[in-house]
């Protein structure tokens, strides 16, 4: 990654024109040519220095459910336990964090009532507890990162 | 309200824009749509805030930010709104919310993540936070994901 991907990096963390040729334009600002932004973004995601390039969609605002979840995974079984919870398509995120509560998962569903059967369905299979932790409010979500 | 069209155009964008000169024509002609019609849908569900924002979202990891740190709060409720809202303030803060607590064993209710490319700069933002708290801070923690177990996209009800 050079300074010309740090600028695009930052550049595209801002947003992206939505007109016939986007590209074109934020080449521009940043002083490169359409052809090599293009062949620079492609080279970052492939790379995987970028996750994603597109719209962010908001999915509580197209009626969709988002919560947050944990639960104490005795270490013996941390593994079976991964596996269980990671099998359920509603679970998009799992992480591993140092504390007891060890295991933290984001699961998103089309519905709200959903969020309440897929809590149940892994607290039946892994016979643990599962700490529902929904977001009561959001103060701030902005992903921009200085590269 | 989303219709049928909004709900293609979203399946279609969900993995990324194309990377060709005209992107909004190429979703366009692959829907049998107009390039006017997507980019006019795209700019409704931006302002509507369906669309958070059109842009990159870079590897944490990838850019130097290897200490990506959950903090969490015990915070009084009445005061949390205005606090929340300052912590979501501070430059190194990606995101902010108001959780419920799960007492006796989980007290904490503000969450905010933080990142960083040193350990000291994590032990830093911390102290930021928790000088912005002063009193009303009854308690914290810090959670740092050790491995990621999963890690995909959201699906969107279609």
């Amino acid at each position: 990654m050079d300074e010309i991907d740090k600028r695009i990096i930052n550049a595209l963390q801002d947003g992206f024109p939505i007109c016939a040729a986007p590209y074109r334009q934020v080449a521009a600002q940043l002083g490169l040519s359409e052809q090599e932004l293009i062949a620079r973004l492609k080279a970052l995601l492939d790379n995987g220095s970028l996750t994603r390039f597109g719209p962010l969609y908001n999915a509580e605002q197209m009626g969709g459910a988002l919560t947050l979840a944990a639960v104490k995974a005795p270490i013996e079984r941390f593994d079976e336990v991964t596996e269980i919870i990671n099998a359920f398509p509603e679970v998009a995120h799992n992480y591993a964090r140092n504390h007891e509560l060890n295991m933290w998962f984001v699961i998103a569903t089309e519905t709200p009532e959903q969020i309440q059967q897929t809590i149940a369905a892994i607290e039946r299979q892994t016979g643990l507890s599962v700490y529902n932790m929904p977001k009561n409010k959001e103060y701030f979500v902005n992903l921009k990162l200085e590269a | 309200m989303l219709d049928e069209t909004d709900r293609k155009i979203i399946q279609a964008t969900q993995a990324g824009l194309p990377l060709t000169p005209e992107p909004y024509q190429t979703i366009a002609e692959q829907l049998g749509l107009t390039a006017d019609n997507v980019m006019m849908r795209l700019t409704a569900m931006q302002n509507s805030g369906i669309i958070r924002r059109i842009g990159a979202v870079p590897n944490h990891y990838k850019l130097g930010y290897r200490f990506n740190g959950m903090t969490v709060w015990n915070i009084p409720d009445e005061v949390i709104d205005e606090l929340g809202q300052k912590v979501g303030q501070l430059e190194f803060v990606s995101h902010c919310y108001h959780r419920p607590r799960h007492l006796p064993e989980w007290p904490y209710n503000l969450f905010a993540m933080v990142h960083s490319k040193s350990q000291e700069g994590v032990d830093e933002q911390i102290q930021r936070i928790a000088d912005l708290l002063s009193s009303y801070n009854q308690g914290c923690d810090v959670l740092y994901s050790s491995k990621i177990l999963k890690k995909t996209g959201f699906r969107t009800s279609t």
